[in-house]
């Protein structure tokens, strides 16, 4: 029982993680129809910002900070400098356009910092708390109580404010939404920031569990991904569910089958999901017009 | 025997009834035309005989034998070929080309020998496109033979949509108005390509806007009006129903039409 | 239709020529070397170019195709005592079939989804290869067993220049061959329409497994060739990265251009070698060639540079 609960907490703290990335994902998609591979990056940055600040004496709060900025001016110029001069490419070249800027990153990540492996000290400790038997890290609960926030955060932003209709009907209808007066270039930007914020905010969060290096945001987007797919491309609610969906799956097939293959879990789902149902579990299909 | 019988078919998408009960005949080297106003069905219907969408319910017979629900390409085998209202022609690739592509399924496709390039490979491909250039010949496309389809005018892709579908050696033939955008120049040539079509012994189904098209070539219109029936008929028949009036025109349009 | 012929003949001879008037000028083996890895590496792009170019269909895990055929042999002589050649026939044998079997759901998928559904198939074959360490050597890689034809050893960087460049001239014989055939006209038809061609009886999803085979076939056995001649394999050659290096070679040639693949090619193998004094900065210049040639260079360089020449005759 103990051991369950232990598999379950550590599948949902990654899980949180892999949602914050879905959710990254899901918002640049939601306003640009741009799959960005590069949402990774910015859980590496986060992470990588804040251990070097820190190391040079900014206290950590102010660290943490820093990371989101210097997080949100990468999303920025990476809207401005790679995707808005490629309007009009396709799907496919612009895929290409961020997997090369994920790339770049890394690359730049590696000159600028190193190829290290680094750790943050837990916000509040390292003692765990016991919780029905088994020992909790107490870094578990400043990660899922992270994501919830960050969820509600933008839930609020997304329903209740103008700017969230704004992103929904750029999502819906770009041309309809540029004749109603919405700045969709601006939108776009937001989205691209938006998204970097919640990874480094993500990043920030899950190193003084899983250490971090220029290379983490690889494996992270495209899990990330695996967990929008999982949840259907597009849905924000997806995005949460296949996150924490999956990292139960992880955690409990790294626990009961096979730890070797922990990491190929994700891309399992994928293909299944794929195979099964490509619009995901909370995605629409559509209808091909000719 | 009619070549293609169509036989109260169904279709809704999310719960609107876009076709419902729509049922007819084509008889070969026939010109049946299917109108009616925008958002009547009409593509929608093109769209489940040819096999693109699944019909909720309903039939569709190809000379006899059930093809309901058949993939395209099979139908294609069958003998059922199409045009398509917005232009679906392969820009990259030449005029002549996108015709060679129609004769698909009249070529031996080998993969290994298309590897290796046989010599039957070439000698195949030299009676391809000399079929394909005649083809080009009769929509009047002869000259155009090795420019990139994309850069064709839009009359000349709609021709050029004709000759791709003819060179399948079809049965039927649906055309999805291939007059649309077309200047009266170009619709008078496609006209004349549609009746020579029909005089070889090809069914031709047309959706088509342009009344004066339809009324002068078809031997029968079936109007449909929100995914039904209206009326079937001959274009005089059709002509002088009141009900066909109100539905282009809604009922206040018709008393006026009547009245001019 | 004799314009035709007389291209890809041309294509060829030029090629031919280039390959043998090249190490006339070659002053160390270094570069016999460095131009053996851009005929491998072009060898695989050609395939991927048939699949991405010609038939519109991407994928992202091609590189995983590279593995099995780098690994097969590897292993095959290593482990099972199987002949290096014979290795070779296995690796591409399992490839096509791997492609075949795997092929038919995900080429259904458009887009991002086959995209995705690509770089799965891609990571998930070199995470076994990384992690069945007994057969592979995990991450650390194998060493491969010199290629023994007919009681010859054969070594020495000369040597594989004329090995891989004769696989590249098939390659590309191959290619070219294909483009003015049925199959070649039913994977460019089912590229720009789907709908089209499958009016016109075309068989969809046949030809795009078709295409999907042929691309991995020729992946494996460019792995297969690159492992022989290093005499050494690791994961990194199936990895994502590879993957998308090969894309790029691809893409920044020109989608569809058969010797734009070539030169795509010898961009991304030589550069690195140029900037070698840069090494740390090789990722941030690949991450930079990729994004600036997709915007810049949207259609390719060889089929921009073919429209620039052509502009300039009239």
């Amino acid at each position: 029982m103990s051991e369950l609960l232990q598999f379950f907490v550590s599948g949902l703290t990654v899980g949180a993680v892999y949602a914050l990335v879905a959710l990254g994902f899901t918002l640049v998609y939601h306003a640009s129809e741009v799959v960005n591979f590069a949402q990774g990056e910015f859980v590496m940055l986060g992470g990588m910002v804040t251990v070097f600040a820190y190391a040079a004496g900014v206290p950590l709060p102010l660290a943490a900070l820093l990371a989101v900025l210097v997080a949100i001016v990468v999303g920025l110029l990476l809207y401005w400098l790679a995707i808005a001069p490629a309007r009009g490419a396709t799907a496919v070249s612009l895929i290409i356009i961020t997997i090369g800027a994920s790339i770049l990153l890394r690359g730049a990540a590696q000159i600028v910092f190193d190829k290290q492996f680094h750790k943050l000290p837990a916000f509040s400790g390292d003692t765990p708390v016991d919780l029905f038997g088994a020992a909790i890290q107490p870094q578990s609960f400043w990660v899922l109580g992270g994501a919830a926030l960050l969820v509600l955060l933008l839930y609020y932003v997304m329903e209740r404010t103008l700017l969230g209709k704004a992103v929904m009907a750029t999502a819906a209808n770009r041309l309809a939404a540029r004749l109603v007066g919405v700045n969709v270039a601006t939108i776009m930007a937001l989205a691209f920031g938006g998204s970097a914020a919640i990874g480094a905010v993500a990043g920030i969060l899950i190193t003084p569990i899983t250490l971090t290096s220029y290379d983490v945001g690889t494996l992270l987007a495209l899990k990330g991904f695996a967990a929008a797919m999982l949840g259907g491309m597009g849905s924000p609610l997806g995005a949460v569910v296949g996150g924490l969906l999956l990292g139960l799956l992880e955690a409990f097939g790294a626990g009961y089958i096979s730890s070797t293959y922990k990491d190929a879990i994700a891309f399992i789902v994928i293909l299944a999901v794929l195979f099964v149902a490509p619009q995901g579990l909370f995605g629409r299909r559509a209808v091909e017009r000719v | 025997m009619s070549v293609l019988e169509v036989s109260d078919i169904g279709i809704s998408f999310g719960g609107v009834k876009a076709i419902d009960g729509v049922g007819f005949a084509v008889e070969p080297g026939e010109i049946f035309s299917i109108i009616g106003p925008n958002g009547a069905g009409k593509t929608t219907l093109f769209n489940v005989i040819s096999g693109m969408y699944t019909a909720s319910h309903g039939r569709v017979l190809l000379a006899g034998e059930d093809v309901t629900g058949l993939p395209p390409d099979v139908l294609a085998a069958r003998g059922l070929s199409r045009t398509f209202q917005n232009l679906q022609i392969f820009h990259r690739m030449t005029a002549a080309e996108n015709v060679m592509v129609g004769r698909h399924l009249q070529e031996n496709c080998s993969l290994l020998a298309d590897l290796l390039r046989l010599p039957s490979v070439n000698r195949q491909n030299r009676a391809t496109r000399a079929a394909a250039l005649a083809l080009l010949d009769q929509v009047g496309l002869r000259d155009c033979a090795d420019i990139p389809a994309g850069a064709l005018s839009y009359g000349a892709s709609k021709r050029l949509e004709i000759a791709r579908a003819l060179a399948a050696e079809p049965r039927v033939l649906l055309l999805d108005e291939p007059a649309a955008g077309c200047n009266s120049v170009e619709t008078e040539d496609i006209d004349r390509l549609i009746g020579r079509v029909a005089d070889r012994g090809i069914a031709v189904v047309l959706v088509e806007h342009d009344m004066k098209l339809v009324m002068k070539i078809s031997h029968r219109i079936l109007v449909l009006e929100q995914g039904r029936m209206l009326v079937e008929g001959s274009p005089q028949q059709v002509r002088d129903n009141p009900l066909v009036l109100e539905a282009y025109l809604g009922h206040h349009g018709a008393r006026e039409a009547a009245r001019a | 239709m004799m314009t035709r012929l007389n291209r890809r003949s041309v294509i060829l001879l030029a090629l031919a020529t280039m390959m043998a008037l090249l190490p006339l000028v070659f002053p160390s083996s270094y570069y016999f070397r460095v131009a053996s890895l851009v005929w491998v590496s072009a060898l695989a792009a050609i395939g991927l170019n048939i699949l991405m170019g010609k038939a519109g269909q991407v994928s992202l895990g091609h590189a995983g195709f590279f593995g099995i055929g780098a690994y097969a042999v590897a292993i095959g002589p290593a482990h099972l005592g199987v002949n290096a050649l014979a290795a070779v026939g296995i690796g591409a044998l399992l490839s096509g079939l791997l492609a075949f079997l795997v092929g038919r759901p995900i080429l259904r998928l458009k887009g991002h989804y086959l995209a995705i559904a690509t770089l799965g198939l891609g990571v998930l074959i070199a995470m076994v290869i990384t992690t069945e360490s007994r057969w592979t050597g995990g991450p650390d890689g194998m060493p491969v067993a010199k290629l023994v034809l007919f009681g010859w050893r054969v070594s020495g960087s000369d040597t594989w220049y004329w090995i891989t460049a004769g696989l590249l001239l098939i390659g590309t014989w191959i290619a070219l061959n294909l483009d003015d055939t049925p199959t070649g006209r039913a994977f460019r038809a089912l590229h720009d329409s789907e709908t089209a061609a499958r009016v016109a009886g075309v068989a969809v999803n046949r030809f795009k497994l078709q295409a999907f085979v042929i691309a991995a076939v020729y992946a494996s056995v460019a792995g297969s060739a690159l492992a022989m001649m290093n005499g050494f394999v690791n994961p990194d050659q199936a990895g994502f990265l590879h993957s998308v290096e090969l894309v790029t070679m691809v893409v920044l040639g020109g989608l569809g251009s058969i010797v734009g693949s070539i030169v795509g090619a010898a961009v991304l193998v030589v550069l690195p070698q140029v900037l070698t004094v840069f090494q740390e900065y090789e990722h941030f210049m690949l991450g930079l060639l990729i994004i600036v040639s997709m915007i810049f260079m949207r259609d390719g360089m060889v089929p921009m540079l073919a429209r620039l020449i052509t502009r300039g005759r009239r």
